[in-house]
């Protein structure tokens, strides 16, 4: 029957782990088919020319946890991959200070050393005992995981190197690594850190995305993900790809339809056609059909599970997980395009602080009162935001001498108490244009445009349920053999054919690519074994 | 101590690295930012500017200039046209590189040499029997090079006279009311121009430029960011590709020019009409096939990189900046077979790549070798591919 098909394979969504999953199918000589909803590739890592020379990154905004092995399989960099260097970061502080952390160690320690001089070696020792959790988890994270629940050799091969894996840990290595996956953020940094600026500086990486304040257990692991990136093998850094993330979705693009892989936008699937618990094919929401024995789900584990499959076709604690896997979108975007540069009294003309990330956490207690706010259903008076000025780092992204700004937001939840995104969009972003303006004082005077992306546009656009950017919160239960599922963590699902290759799977969210690559894997096998 | 630049009054105070090096004498930036690689991305992704006055400038003038330079030189000069300038090689009579630098004609009787070492007594020596006159005007002109994707937005706001230069063009025009030399040539494999501008107006060409890239991210950069550019775009630079066979003991420290890999530059070493010196050694070393190495590119994979170290137990953190050193080159059967004189990992291609020096018979484009990595104090071999030069090679260098 497989001869009559055009295809081999589609491939639901043109986000980035969609095209990488295409790219590979590809390269492997399969016959593959995408469909994309909007008129666009890239799903939430797009980039917008929302005023005539103004490139706005209107969701995801910057690079870091793309595996370098698909950079490097996929040739990417012959497709125009470009990852620019972020040179510093850059915290603002109530009282005029700032911490100004930049590609010197030696010059760092000076600066770490205005804030406490116990800090300096502190520093050092955080960053060594975090960067052997790091070095200990990396092939956990990089490995597909073993179902808990299968008989298949090859997950009773990947389980039992799993416990050999982890038996070679010492004790405080152990030790460290549970601490980071099961506690708060600001806890384990209270060990090795005392100034509260720099305290704040590594809390506010664990907060990005995950609907927790830096208080809350559960913010270590959220941490420890995202410090899992690097950037030229340097870890946890992050780069600015040439065009931003809509840059980076254009090189898979290329890639993927280098290969051989069709795209078809402007194609939304309604649902996936089956035949006696095997996929045959998908329909798209205006009736026209596309068959081909293999059909992989970029989309989030409630899309996948709940909306393209039919439900009833799937086993009821399947089912049940994940009407109970939470979303809970918590993150907004405020982009501006300013008329300049903005003003940061303390370091007078000086722009160098700009070649990165400007984080306004300017305390732990500052990100955990914006994060209460959030509990009872509302969002941050004063807001956590990770900005960015990327026309600072790729001048194309605006025209000389003016500048975008790319806002990242928490904590802004999904469900408002007593009203809705419709009544208090404008009233989030003037809260985020108010508090750079507090930092900035002449930072009004900036503003050309501003772009609000609250959680409600980012499920509308995207597709991601409740606007959550990681397909799905990074809890310890919806991580590693239980994303999105347990028993359903191998990218395969229970119809036949029919596969899951979104950040709803190992190992999760961020333009990471991981897991559109390890559901390529597991196609490819099941591909080989039936012929 | 050591000279300053015309230009180091303004960029000295520009400089957060405070790090210098010494060039020929004169305090040249190693970086300004604390961050070389963030320099690099200037000239990759902006534009940058390297300070190179210190480069030696002379004016070769007379009758018998053409006939000099094209019995000096080793690349025929008699084609080049005033207002175009290239690339080329002197050698000794044994064929051997003595140094490399740029010509630039300013008419038939009237060339411009620039050269990163001094080269005033052997080519006055060399003049004698010619009627040409040899001016070193080294410490008459500043100079710098402005390279990058926007080196021609930055400089069109400056001239008119820009935007029509062809690669290896040159206008003589004015910036900032001062007669400055402008040519589409420089070191990076990218876009870029070099400017040669009186000492005594350096500083205000150079307030110009500099608020004539504001807008356009133009940033200074020093030595090591200038090495991972030129080094990307596959050239050779004196005393670390090659020395001056002058100042060699061994031969193992000569190379002829097809050995540098700069055998396109002798087109035309057939006609007899054209002597220069070096050429019957070269055409000996061709007919009997004597050359002893190719210089070919390296590239070593991210992923075997990272899986050396890896599996020792090591974070690799690759290293931007060029290593000072040579890496020894294998093939599968751990016999050596060359070694690169450049080795660094290049950002913009994601993967570490070297200029090396290979046998011949191991220089094909596309061979597997092997190149030495020490790792937890130990020798390790990691597989590389050989390529062509040069690595980067963007359509808008040349287009």
């Amino acid at each position: 029957m497989s001869d009559t098909h055009a295809y081999d394979a589609i491939v639901i969504g043109a986000g980035h782990n969609g095209l990488t999953h295409a790219a590979y199918l590809a390269k492997a000589g399969q016959r593959v088919l995408v469909l994309e909803q909007n008129s666009i590739v890239g799903g939430a890592a797009i980039t917008e020319e929302l005023r005539p020379g103004f490139n706005f990154t209107t969701f995801s905004y910057a690079l870091s946890l793309l595996r370098p092995e698909i950079i490097a399989e996929l040739d990417l960099v012959r497709f125009g991959f470009m990852p620019l260097y972020m040179r510093s970061h850059f915290a603002p502080m109530d009282n005029g200070d700032y911490l100004l952390i930049g590609p010197d160690a030696a010059v760092n320690r000076q600066e770490i050393a205005r804030h406490s001089k116990a800090d300096v070696d502190g520093m050092e020792r955080f960053e060594h005992d975090t960067a052997r959790v790091k070095q200990f988890i990396r092939p956990l994270f990089d490995s597909i995981p073993p179902n808990l629940f299968s008989d298949d050799p090859a997950d009773a091969e990947r389980m039992a190197w799993l416990v050999k894996h982890l038996g070679n840990a010492d004790r405080k290595l152990l030790h460290d690594t549970v601490r980071l996956l099961t506690g708060s953020i600001a806890d384990f940094v209270d060990d090795y850190l005392e100034s509260d600026i720099i305290k704040a500086t590594i809390c506010s990486a664990a907060c990005v995305g995950i609907k927790l304040g830096p208080m809350s257990p559960g913010t270590g692991l959220n941490w420890l993900y995202l410090a899992m990136g690097e950037h030229d093998g340097v870890r946890g850094s992050w780069s600015f790809h040439k065009g931003g993330n809509g840059g980076f979705t254009q090189v898979l693009a290329r890639a993927a339809t280098a290969y051989g892989a069709d795209i078809r936008l402007d194609s939304r699937v309604s649902h996936l056609i089956t035949d006696d618990g095997e996929a045959h094919g998908v329909a798209l929401a205006d009736g026209t059909e596309f068959r081909a024995p293999v059909v992989v789900s970029s989309l989030d584990p409630r899309r996948t599970f709940l909306q393209i499959a039919d439900p009833r076709e799937l086993p009821s604690d399947l089912v049940e997980t994940i009407q109970r896997f939470r979303f809970q979108g918590i993150t907004s975007k405020v982009n501006f395009a300013l008329d300049g540069v903005p003003h940061y009294p303390a370091l007078g003309d000086r722009t160098d602080q700009y070649g990165g990330f400007i984080n306004i956490a300017p305390s732990v207690e500052y990100m955990e009162r914006a994060y209460d706010a959030a509990k009872y259903g509302w969002f941050s008076e004063h807001p956590y935001i990770d900005a960015s000025i990327q026309s600072f780092i790729d001048p194309d992204m605006a025209p000389p001498g003016k500048h975008v700004m790319s806002c990242y937001v928490m904590y802004t939840p999904y469900q408002l108490k007593g009203s809705t995104w419709d009544a208090e969009r404008e009233n989030m972003a003037d809260r985020v244009q108010a508090t750079m303006q507090r930092f900035f004082p002449n930072f009004n005077d900036l503003v050309l445009q501003r772009e609000v992306v609250s959680p409600d546009i980012i499920e509308a656009r995207t597709g991601l349920s409740e606007g959550n950017i990681y397909a799905g919160e990074f809890f310890p239960h919806q991580m590693y053999f239980f994303r999105p599922a347990p028993g359903y963590s191998d990218y395969r699902t229970p119809i036949r054919g029919y596969y899951q290759c979104g950040s709803g799977t190992h190992p999760g969210g961020c333009v990471i690519g991981a897991p559109g690559r390890f559901a390529s894997q597991q196609v490819l096998a099941d591909v080989a074994g039936s012929r | 101590m050591l000279r300053t630049s015309p230009f180091h009054e303004r960029l000295a105070p520009m400089s957060q690295a405070q790090a210098w090096g010494n060039w020929l004498g004169f305090q040249s930036a190693l970086r300004y930012d604390l961050s070389s690689k963030h320099e690099y991305f200037g000239v990759r992704n902006a534009a940058g500017f390297f300070d190179t006055s210190p480069l030696r400038k002379y004016w070769i003038r007379g009758r018998d200039a053409e006939r000099f330079c094209s019995y000096v030189f080793a690349r025929d000069v008699r084609a080049l046209k005033p207002g175009r300038a290239q690339y080329t090689v002197w050698c000794d009579d044994a064929g051997y590189v003595l140094e490399d630098g740029v010509l630039f004609r300013f008419a038939s009787d009237e060339f411009l040499l620039t050269s990163a070492e001094p080269n005033m007594g052997y080519l006055r020596g060399l003049a004698r029997p010619f009627e040409v006159e040899i001016v070193d005007v080294s410490d008459d002109y500043a100079s710098l090079a402005l390279q990058g994707p926007r080196s021609l937005a930055i400089l069109e706001t400056l001239t008119p006279d820009v935007s029509g230069l062809r690669y290896f063009g040159f206008s003589e025009t004015k910036v900032a009311d001062s007669p400055v030399v402008i040519s589409r040539t420089g070191f990076s494999g990218d876009l870029g121009y070099e400017l040669i501008i009186p000492v005594a107006d350096a500083l205000r060409v150079l307030d110009a430029l500099l608020e004539a890239g504001r807008p356009h991210g133009l940033r200074p950069y020093g030595d090591e960011a200038l090495g991972m550019t030129r080094i990307e775009a596959g050239l050779p630079l004196i005393n670390v590709e090659f020395t001056s066979s002058r100042y060699a003991f061994t031969p193992e420290e000569r190379f002829t020019p097809d050995e540098l890999g700069l055998g396109w530059l002798l087109k035309g070493i057939d006609d007899p009409a054209r002597p220069f010196i070096g050429r019957n050694a070269i055409l000996r070393e061709r007919a009997e096939g004597r050359s002893r190495w190719s210089t070919v590119g390296i590239t070593v994979s991210w992923q075997d990189y990272f899986e050396l170290f890896d599996s020792h137990g090591l974070p690799a953190v690759p290293n931007e900046v060029p290593v000072p050193w040579d890496t020894m080159v294998y093939n599968a059967n751990g016999k050596r077979v060359g070694y690169a004189t450049s080795f660094m990992y290049s950002p913009v291609l994601q993967k570490h790549i070297g200029i090396a020096r290979l046998k011949p018979k191991y220089a094909e484009a596309g061979s597997e070798v092997f190149v030495e990595q020490t790792v937890n104090h130990e020798y390790f071999n990691v597989r590389a591919t050989v390529t062509t030069l040069p690595f980067y090679n963007p359509e808008r260098k040349t287009a």
